[in-house]
């Protein structure tokens, strides 16, 4: 695919909605700026109704925003209809063309684009083939099993050679084991195909294991942007921390300063960690720690109360109170370690490198 | 907030759609004109008919005794024949939803909801006079009644009774088959007897149901014009009084008031039961039954429902088949034997039966994939698309159901007769075929519409947009993806529209020249001056075209409809 790639960018973007009931009018997307690397592939993640889809209906045409300018490449595309813009939209509900076979449904879209037929063959095949459905042509999309649908689905939408893919949470409608060799399979042709691509979900895993960038949206504006590292590590608010992976929240005033290293009161007792430069003696802060990053010893860190302690095969789960914040662990290859019981009083540990301060 | 940018923009996406826009146009522009204008120009002239505004048109109306007469008289025909109608569809719903049937009763029930659908309205009037008039069969030859009077009251409430109840069965059986069995059987385990489930459960839930269906049949029998006119006698409703004011008193402003008073009854009707009783119905019964029904064995139950709805049944078939038999009696109430094919011989050779046969299939056969093409559009604008004149083409095509055919006969008459509001722009069309399509088309709208978009609705709305977004505009996605995968609508609303249009009477009767013969006209003429071997005749060459259409159709579905594998899905 010879194309030159294209990126996206949306400058101001906002949507506006009715609600039905109400009748009041709300922003489903606020005042979004964005912008889409080409051939990298992004992941619009969040809670439903936070208006990651909104987006990406924007981006395809089928909803026009109220306010500001979409940008494929460098051009504005805010007056194409769908049907001209240069984007291939994988749907939830995979949309097959039911009264077409496979081939005839992947050889839908250039045969409106009036490619010759020995052509149209030529590619449908060569796609077929990419999707692992070659033999398939002749089948009904309704002899298919739900993951063969989903392969014609991004056939189709892969045989135009859009400059942009466009998945919305395609995977949600399959179980769960297919869920993710599928995810494994979109990332293997996208790569293959050097094509940007444009994912929503809700699932996170999902959003980690395919993204180069992941955009948390909530509420309909950009909570965060970035590689699934930093906004795992370095969330930048207690949404997002929460939303990707489990999060804990402890809360302590700064106590002192020495250098690059803060002191923080955490329910009664001191903690040491690397702290930012904007810090303030006497203000409040939040710290994330991640369940696996912290265990339980019997001295040497924060003092807690165990209050649930479950075994869960490859960890032991633990709940525990340190003051009156409940903070959860989790206890990986628990086989040769001490294990608490429900009202053993013990101490939180942690490396202080591991936590982060919002 | 200001969503004027994304209306500014969704308004460039549409006109960058010429297709899409000019159809909306000619679609706005067709139920303006057609539908609107028709019923406002009766507006206007009953309120400036006599040349200054005001209500002295319907002092003077309200002033007539027959007038006022014809209303309640139509009101306690509606009223009766209404609750008769959903009562005897219950029963005939329940009883096919509820007990095993031998396969001979099944038959007979689906024998009796196809036939109102495949013959003229005024089929029943007929058989009734002829079985049971003054030289009926049944009272005259085998009773020695010799005084029977059939015309009137009763005749009219029997007739469309039995016309009209099977649609309210067809109706109250699909709403049967979604009450959840499990419901019932709950109430049986804790001890309700049979009885008191139907009391308790089944009835409560099929209450907004049944008012549909009353409504339903009240607002037909209200607009009903044909079996009044033929079994009615001096028993006028508003239907037939309108008729005669226009046709008999050629008072044509008289005649507009009127219609407006009978199209504010149905329109009143078909509010409470559109906004109200289908939202209710819906609100009660939605969900899928989860399981298969036990159906009720209990011979003590079972035997006398059956036989009961099965000689019911009997009879209906039995008046339906009184019109081929009675067309070939050789002279009707003196000579019954031998069979003679005499009338159907006359009916070509003296009353130019093939040009009427010929008028009608032709106007029918040009009207009905019009009319088909037409609310499938329709249809799929409601359904898939969103634009700002939506909300009218819905509500005006749907408005069209509540017009009765006489009010809209009139609203036709002092539309056009004259040209657009007099002016004589348009004139051209009064008086030729092409009205009589245009009726046509108008009259079977709202079903094709209702039947469309019912089709559409299950259809995922990703499917197009799909295909959209794969490139293809507007017209591209309705011909290849819409189109396709709502065949079936499609067809059979070729085929009801055809059969719809080839049994109207009550619009075209008030609009056909005599360049065009039309079956319906005949047979009605023939009716009433008595000659009921000829009407027969006529009627039995109708109902076999009519028939053969939907047999046709079957076929062609069996064979070339898509819906089916796609169900299996």
């Amino acid at each position: 695919m010879e194309k030159v790639k294209k990126g996206v960018r949306l400058d101001h973007i906002s949507k506006i909605y009715q609600d039905p009931k109400t009748g009041k009018e709300f922003y489903a997307v606020k005042d979004t700026s964005l912008t889409i690397e080409p051939g990298s592939f992004v992941t619009l993640l969040g809670p439903s109704g936070c208006g990651k889809t909104t987006t990406l209906r924007m981006i395809a045409g089928f909803e026009s925003p109220d306010e500001g300018e979409i940008y494929l490449g460098d051009e504005p595309i805010n007056e194409l209809t769908p049907n001209k813009r240069d984007t291939a939209m994988v749907f939830q509900s995979y949309a097959l063309l039911p009264h077409y076979n496979v081939f005839d449904n992947v050889a839908y879209g250039l045969k409106l684009r009036k490619v010759g037929k020995d052509e149209i063959r030529e590619r449908v095949l060569k796609i077929l083939d990419l999707v692992e459905l070659s033999g398939m042509e002749a089948r009904m999309t309704n002899q298919l099993s739900g993951g063969q649908q989903q392969r014609v689905a991004l056939a189709r939408a892969l045989v135009i050679e859009p400059s942009v893919l466009l998945f919305d949470e395609p995977l949600s409608n399959l179980d769960a084991k297919l869920r993710v060799s599928m995810r494994t399979e979109i990332r293997r042709i996208q790569q293959e195909v050097g094509i940007t691509a444009i994912y929503v979900t809700h699932d996170q895993s999902e959003a980690m294991a395919l993204s180069d960038n992941i955009i948390i949206m909530n509420k309909g504006v950009v909570a965060q942007m970035g590689t699934p590292q930093e906004i795992y590590y370095h969330p930048v608010d207690e949404f997002v921390a929460d939303f990707i992976g489990e999060a804990n929240f402890l809360r302590g005033k700064m106590t002192g300063r020495d250098g690059k290293q803060v002191t923080l009161d955490i329910e009664g007792s001191p903690l040491q960690v690397e702290g930012k430069d904007d810090m303030e003696i006497g203000q409040e802060y939040t710290l994330v720690l991640r369940p696996e990053a912290a265990t339980l010893a019997d001295e040497g860190g924060l003092p807690c109360e165990v209050v649930l302690s479950c075994f869960m095969g490859s960890y032991q789960n633990y709940h525990v109170k340190v003051g009156d914040t409940l903070v959860k662990l989790e206890e990986h290859n628990p086989k040769n370690k001490k294990i608490y019981a429900v009202g053993d009083r013990c101490s939180l540990v942690f490396d202080p490198r591991s936590v982060h301060i919002l | 907030m200001a969503r004027s940018q994304g209306a500014a923009l969704d308004r460039k996406k549409l006109m960058a759609d010429p297709i899409m826009v000019t159809t909306i146009v000619v679609l706005i522009a067709f139920l303006t004109l057609f539908i609107l204008y028709p019923l406002a120009i009766l507006l206007v002239d009953s309120f400036v008919g006599d040349g200054s505004f005001g209500f002295s048109i319907f002092r003077r109306i309200f002033a007539m005794p027959s007038f006022t007469r014809a209303i309640t008289n139509t009101l306690k025909v509606g009223f009766v024949v209404g609750i008769l109608s959903a009562l005897i569809g219950l029963l005939y719903a329940y009883v096919e939803v509820y007990v095993r049937l031998n396969k001979f009763a099944g038959g007979l029930f689906k024998v009796v909801s196809m036939l109102p659908v495949v013959s003229p309205p005024f089929v029943l009037s007929l058989s009734m006079i002829m079985l049971f008039g003054k030289a009926g069969i049944i009272t005259r030859f085998l009773l020695h009644i010799y005084d029977n009077n059939v015309y009137g009251y009763w005749g009219i409430v029997i007739v469309q009774t039995l016309t009209f109840f099977p649609v309210c069965y067809m109706m109250l059986k699909g709403l049967l088959k979604n009450i959840d069995p499990s419901l019932e059987e709950a109430a049986r385990d804790m001890g309700a007897s049979r009885m008191k489930v139907f009391t308790s459960v089944t009835l409560p839930l099929m209450l907004p149901g049944l008012g549909n269906a009353f409504l339903v049949t009240f607002i037909e029998s209200i607009a009903d014009f044909a079996n009044p006119m033929i079994i009615g006698g001096s028993y006028d409703t508003l239907a037939t009084t309108i008729y005669l004011q226009i046709t008999g008193a050629y008072d044509k402003a008289g005649a507009a008031a009127m219609a407006v008073v009978l199209l504010c009854i149905t329109l009143a009707m078909f509010a409470v039961q559109k906004y109200y009783l289908e939202a209710k119905t819906a609100a009660t019964l939605t969900g899928k039954a989860s399981r298969v029904r036990m159906l009720i064995e209990d011979r003590s139950v079972k035997i006398p429902l059956t036989i009961l709805c099965s000689l019911g049944a009997l009879f209906v078939i039995m008046m339906y088949i009184c019109v081929p038999i009675g067309a070939c009696f050789p002279t009707w109430g003196y000579k019954f034997f031998p069979l003679t094919g005499k009338w159907f011989a006359q009916v070509f050779t003296k009353y130019r039966g093939l040009k009427a046969f010929k008028d009608s299939f032709v106007l029918s056969l040009i009207a009905s994939p019009i009319t088909a093409l037409l609310s499938m559009i329709i249809s799929y604008l409601v359904v898939k698309r969103k634009f700002k004149a939506k909300g009218f083409i819905e509500a005006v095509s749907m408005l069209a159901m509540a017009v009765p055919g006489t009010v809209l006969g009139v609203g036709y008459i002092r539309g056009f007769s004259g040209g657009l509001f007099h002016t004589g722009i348009l004139q051209g069309i009064y008086g030729t075929g092409l009205i009589l399509v245009i009726v046509f088309v108008v009259r079977s709208l709202p079903t094709g519409t209702r039947s469309g978009i019912s089709a559409l609705r299950q259809i995922d709305k990703s499917i197009e947009e799909s295909a959209y977004d794969m490139g293809a505009d507007s017209f591209k996605v309705f011909m290849t993806v819409t189109l396709p995968l709502i065949k079936d609508s499609f067809l059979s609303g070729l085929v009801t529209a055809f059969v719809r249009s080839i049994t109207a009477i009550s619009a075209v009767i008030l609009l056909v020249t005599p360049s065009y013969l039309l079956i319906t006209v005949q047979i009605n003429e023939f009716a009433e001056k008595g000659a009921f071997s000829l009407a027969c005749a006529f009627a039995t060459i109708l109902i076999v075209i009519t028939y053969s259409a939907v047999l046709l159709m079957n076929l062609f579905i069996k064979r070339f409809g898509t819906s089916k594998n796609l169900k299996e899905d």
